[in-house]
Parts: structure tokens; C-alpha cells; sequence
């Protein structure tokens, strides 16, 4: 296997008296989706957290890229390569798809060497309508407002302006949630298309058939702690149940056994 | 992946569609309308003929503030903001524009560098206001209505003191600047004819055969009209307002440096109220710090009746002038009716609010998904 693109060792996140994460260690390798379970609180989001530089972890090393990394703010990890779409998804609702790609890194005419600068709406467009086109997405026109789009086609646009500004990692935060079943399907297409790409995803879900349906490895939590980490083919629903509800753990064999 | 069009206008039935586009274009209608009804009642009721050059030329100089105004409330209100200060704002600036021009002329300028230090004064004296409810709207998370609300109080209180709580008077004579035209028409008399930028010397009983055509503080107002339209529809400081008030949020983690966004619309907004201070001083040839509280509410039902969402997020400038223009017409066309100036404050409240009637419609009519969770 080659080098992990996203390496976590023995993190470890405190708010106040709750341990979030404890000493959780984690490898994500280039071109896999790789699925994070586990029930609400279970630290999976906490977890991301740190990755996405939102919380800085109180003990452990994070490496991106084969750096060590301390990402103090969003942006930082951002410019680093990762991309954390969560499910609000960011989009400014009243602009056009092609603003939202390109919103706060908007390209510009330059006129008067500089001192006037205009928005440069073609190359934005055209450079939108690529960037769909890599993904296989077709929108009838990229001048509707973000609002008049469903909730599949939102997601879309979340996950090419991800891709175009080149993130090396995307994280993604329930993609399928409040999607209708035809939509989801799509979503999850276009998470195996940028897995193609070279892209690795992790998917922070608990709809377990995702899972199923586009990971490549699994990693579940519960209260804090990873409980086990297997590869998708290696598994059922039953068994990932267990270990999300506490049933199972592999990293303490004696509480293993099924009530 | 095909994904087809969830719900957007284009699939919807020919009927909706045209009442869409009646919406959308309704405020520029509502103004025909209402011209072709004054152009008939007026004459029926009065005398007089309501499309007149004059008539024209004194709708234009009567929306010069209000459009003023409006056009940074413009801004202040696509990003999801308010600001109550600029009436006040334009008062103080009124003032300081006064008092500079007054002290430059006394020191020896030269009357139109004095006008000069006027404009500077007046726009700048706005804008620092502007600058500091920004920083406090932006940096200490104040409410924008708390903030530009205790500040209209605060300006208000300089502007009294700074006038010494009277008109500043004592100035040069500039109402050359603020009163004359680019063009000049005389109707009739020895003299009849269309004049560029000099009047032709007319005695006293010559003078009612005289329009002035584009005023100085109209073409100023055109100018700032065009540039403020530039910067909103064509760059990307008009881009982030819009998406700040679209999603404050998606701004902020888009990398939208949204603080220093926010100060600048600010400022901006305080900036143009400013210019209307100092054009109001050149038109009086005094400064008056009361001249600017009763526009403000007028300049937000005109920014309103020109469909900006008090929301934030969805608006044009254009928009904004069309709704200045309804209500100096509508005004303007009540009075040459005689009817009492009580019914133009009852017709202006009915408009605002039938504007946003009309603007909420739209979105029954595209029937918007908010929720996003359908196909």
C-alpha cells in the first residue's frame, strides 16, 4: 500500500471533564472512500473536527500529506487540501452556481493596471461548466440561483467547487441526509467518481447501506474510542450494528460477547 | 449524471411564468402606470399639465436625496443589514460641509476649491461615522438596527452642537452649484431657445419662461447612481454583500474576509448619505442640521419598493431608483391634484407594503424549495 494521505496517531480531545476522542489513531490512503461510524456522540464528529482545524486536538499528531500539521483554523486546512463539506453544505442560496464555485476567490479583469477590477463572469462560468463536466454533472444552465436547485444538485455544487480548487481529501458530513432515494443514489455516484479521481473521501454517516453501497474500509466509533476498523467486504450490517451500539469492541476482546 | 431541473422557472406552466416576470418587472409597470394616471387626472382636476419639463426637471431634483440615501441603505440591506443612521448622518454632514466651505472661503480659497473642501468634508464626516457603526456591527457583534439606531441619536446631538443649533449661514454664494443646470430652455420671449451650461441673461419678468435641465446635484447624483451600480452588479466587493446576506456563514468559510466587508458597507452607506448633506448645502447655500431625519424612513420605502429583501441577499440599484422615483412622482402628482398631503402618506405606506405583497408572491409562484430535500 502506498503512503497514507491522512494519518491521525493517538488523538485525544477534552472538553472540560468529557473525553470526545480518546487516543484514536487513523490512516487514509490515496483513492479509497473510507466511511466513519458510529452513534450520535460517539466522537466521529469531534474526530473530523480536528481534521478540519475547528478544534485543535490536546494530545496526538495529525499528518497530511506526510507533514505534521497544526491546523489552528478552518482555512488553514482548507489550504492545505482538505475539504470538509458539512450538511449545511456553505452555498450562498441567492448566488448562481458558477459565484458559488468561485465565491471568495471570485476571478477578475484587471483595468488602469490594477486599480479597477471587475468580476470576470465568462471565465468563471466556463471554468464551472469544466469543472461539472470532469464530474459527469449537468446542470441545464449555470445562472440559476443556488435556491432553485435541489437538494442533490446543491450537493453537487458543494462537491465541484471542492474539486476544482483541488482538494487532495474530502470530508463529507451525512451527504445522503434529507435526500430523496433518486438523489441519494446520484450523491453516492459522485463520491465513487471522485474516489476515480484520485480523490480519497472519508464519509461521516450512520445510513448504513452508503456504507455498503461506496466504502472501501470502515472505521467505527463509540464513546471516544475506535472500536474497529475493517475493510467493507468484510463485514454485514449486523456486526457494524454491534459494534456502534457497544455490543462489540475490538480493542477490549473480553466485552466482545453478544448479550 | 443527469440531474434535471428540480423546480426551477424553467419548467414552470407559460401562465406562471408571465406572472413571474409581471413580479419582477411590476415596480417599473406600477411608475407607467402611474404617470399615464397622472398624465390624465391632472388636468382634469387643476390646470395643469402634469409632463412638463419643469415638473420633470423638480421630480428629478426631489429624489436626489432620497436616491442618495437609498443607494447606500442598498448595500447595507443586501448584506441583511440596516441602517437608521442616515438621515441623521446626512444632516451632520449637511453641517460639516457647511462649516467647511465657510472656513475655506474665509481663509482665502477660492469659492469653488471652498465647494471642493465641501464635498470632502461632507463625505468623508459621513463615511468616519460609517467606518465606526461597522467596526462595532462587525467586530464587537452588535445588532445592526441597536447600533446605526444609537449612533443616528449620537450624530444627531453633534450636528446640533456643531451648527450651534441653528442654520449655518455666512457662506459664499454657491447656489450656482447647487441650483444651475447643463442645459437651459427658455419656452418663449426674446430669448426663446435651448442653452448649454450658460443661461442667457433674461430680466426678472423673463425668468418663469426658464428651465433648468439636469441640475448640478442630479448629474452628481447620475454619476454616484452609476458608480455605485458598477461596484454592486460588477465587482467582487458587490459580489461578497450579496453573499454575505445570502448566507453570512458560507461567506465567512468561502474565506470572505466578511468584517472588513461589513465596515466597508458601512462606511459606503454613511459615505453617499454624506453626499446627499453636501448637496443639499449647495442647493439652500446654508447648512441645516435637521435637513436629513425626515428623508430617512422615505429612503427605505424606496429602497423597499424597489424589491430589495429585507432579508438580505436579493436587490439592484436600479431598483432602488425606480422605488425613488414612485414615491416622487406619486407625491409630486398628488399635490398638482390637490389632494391633502395627509392621503400621500397613506398612498406611500399602501405601495411599501403591497411591494413586499408582490415580492413574497414570487415565491409562491416558483413555489421555492427551501429545504432542498425533493428531487
Amino acid at each position: 500500500m502506498s503512503d497514507p494521505v491522512l494519518s491521525i496517531r493517538r488523538l485525544t480531545k477534552r472538553f472540560g471533564g468529557l473525553t470526545a476522542v480518546k487516543s484514536v489513531s487513523w490512516e487514509v490512503y490515496p483513492g479509497e472512500v473510507v466511511a466513519l461510524l458510529g452513534d450520535n456522540g460517539a466522537g466521529k464528529s469531534t474526530l473530523i473536527k480536528c481534521v478540519a482545524g475547528v478544534h485543535q486536538p490536546d494530545e496526538g499528531e495529525i499528518f497530511f500529506a506526510g507533514k505534521q500539521v497544526h491546523f489552528a483554523r478552518p482555512i488553514d486546512s482548507r489550504s492545505a487540501g482538505i475539504e470538509t463539506i458539512y450538511q449545511d453544505l456553505a452555498l450562498a442560496n441567492n448566488l448562481d452556481v458558477a459565484a458559488n464555485i468561485f465565491l471568495g476567490r471570485e476571478k477578475k479583469h484587471r483595468y488602469l493596471g490594477g486599480l479597477v477590477k471587475t468580476l470576470d463572469e465568462r471565465a468563471m462560468r466556463a471554468e464551472s461548466q469544466t469543472a461539472l463536466d470532469t464530474l459527469e454533472i449537468h446542470f441545464p444552465t449555470l445562472t440559476q440561483p443556488i435556491e432553485s436547485l435541489s437538494g442533490g444538485m446543491r450537493q453537487a455544487v458543494a462537491i465541484a467547487r471542492a474539486v476544482y480548487w483541488k482538494a487532495r481529501l474530502m470530508i463529507m458530513d451525512e451527504p445522503t441526509n434529507n435526500l430523496g432515494v433518486p438523489e441519494q443514489q446520484k450523491v453516492l455516484d459522485l463520491i465513487r467518481r471522485l474516489r476515480d479521481q484520485g480523490v480519497p473521501v472519508i464519509l461521516i454517516t450512520h445510513t448504513l447501506p452508503d456504507v455498503f453501497a461506496v466504502a472501501d474500509r470502515l472505521m467505527v466509533m463509540h464513546r471516544g474510542r475506535k472500536v474497529t476498523e475493517k475493510r467493507t467486504a468484510d463485514t454485514s450490517t449486523e456486526e457494524l450494528v454491534g459494534y456502534m451500539v457497544g455490543a462489540r469492541d475490538d480493542t477490549r476482546p473480553a466485552a466482545a460477547a453478544v448479550p | 449524471m443527469q440531474i434535471a431541473a428540480a423546480d426551477g422557472a424553467a419548467r414552470l406552466p407559460p401562465g406562471k411564468r408571465l406572472l413571474l416576470a409581471l413580479s419582477d418587472l411590476w415596480a417599473w409597470l406600477f411608475l407607467a402606470v402611474m404617470v399615464l394616471f397622472f398624465v390624465v387626472a391632472v388636468p382634469i382636476v387643476g390646470s395643469a399639465t402634469f409632463v412638463t419639463v419643469r415638473n420633470s426637471q423638480n421630480i428629478l431634483v426631489a429624489i436626489v436625496p432620497i436616491v442618495l440615501l437609498g443607494l447606500g441603505q442598498t448595500f447595507v440591506i443586501i448584506s441583511a443589514g440596516i441602517d437608521l443612521s442616515v438621515g441623521w448622518v446626512m444632516s451632520l454632514a449637511s453641517v460639516l460641509s457647511a462649516l467647511a466651505i465657510r472656513g475655506a472661503f474665509n481663509a482665502g480659497w477660492p469659492v469653488w476649491l471652498a465647494v471642493v473642501a465641501g464635498f470632502f468634508a461632507g463625505t468623508l464626516g459621513g463615511a468616519v461615522v460609517g467606518f465606526i457603526n461597522g467596526v462595532i456591527i462587525a467586530k464587537l457583534k452588535v445588532p445592526a438596527f441597536i447600533v446605526t439606531l444609537g449612533s443616528s441619536f449620537i450624530v444627531r446631538g453633534v450636528a446640533l452642537l456643531w451648527s450651534e443649533n441653528t442654520t449655518v449661514i455666512g457662506l459664499p454664494d454657491i447656489r450656482a452649484y447647487g441650483n444651475e443646470s447643463v442645459f437651459y430652455s427658455v419656452r418663449g420671449g426674446d430669448h426663446a431657445g435651448f442653452y448649454f451650461l450658460h443661461p442667457p441673461p433674461l430680466a426678472t419678468n423673463e425668468l418663469r419662461q426658464l428651465d433648468r435641465i439636469l441640475q448640478w446635484p442630479v448629474v452628481v447624483t447620475i454619476v454616484v447612481v452609476a458608480i455605485i451600480m458598477f461596484v454592486l452588479h460588477r465587482t467582487q466587493f458587490g459580489r461578497h454583500t450579496y453573499a454575505i446576506g445570502g448566507n453570512l456563514e458560507a461567506a465567512r468559510r468561502a474565506g470572505i474576509p466578511v468584517d472588513r466587508r461589513i465596515i466597508a458597507i458601512y462606511a459606503l452607506s454613511a459615505a453617499t448619505a454624506g453626499i446627499a448633506g453636501f448637496l443639499s448645502t449647495l442647493q439652500y447655500g446654508a447648512g441645516s442640521a435637521v435637513i436629513g431625519d425626515p428623508l430617512l424612513l422615505s429612503s427605505i420605502a424606496a429602497v423597499i419598493i424597489g424589491g430589495v429583501s429585507l432579508f438580505g441577499g436579493a436587490g439592484t440599484i436600479i431598483g432602488t431608483v425606480i422605488g425613488s422615483l414612485i414615491i416622487a412622482v406619486l407625491t409630486t402628482g398628488l399635490v398638482m391634484m390637490s389632494v391633502p398631503a395627509f392621503w400621500q402618506f397613506i398612498v406611500v405606506g399602501v405601495v411599501v407594503i403591497v411591494a413586499v405583497l408582490i415580492d413574497q408572491s414570487r415565491d409562491l409562484i416558483v413555489g421555492r424549495n427551501e429545504s432542498g430535500a425533493e428531487t
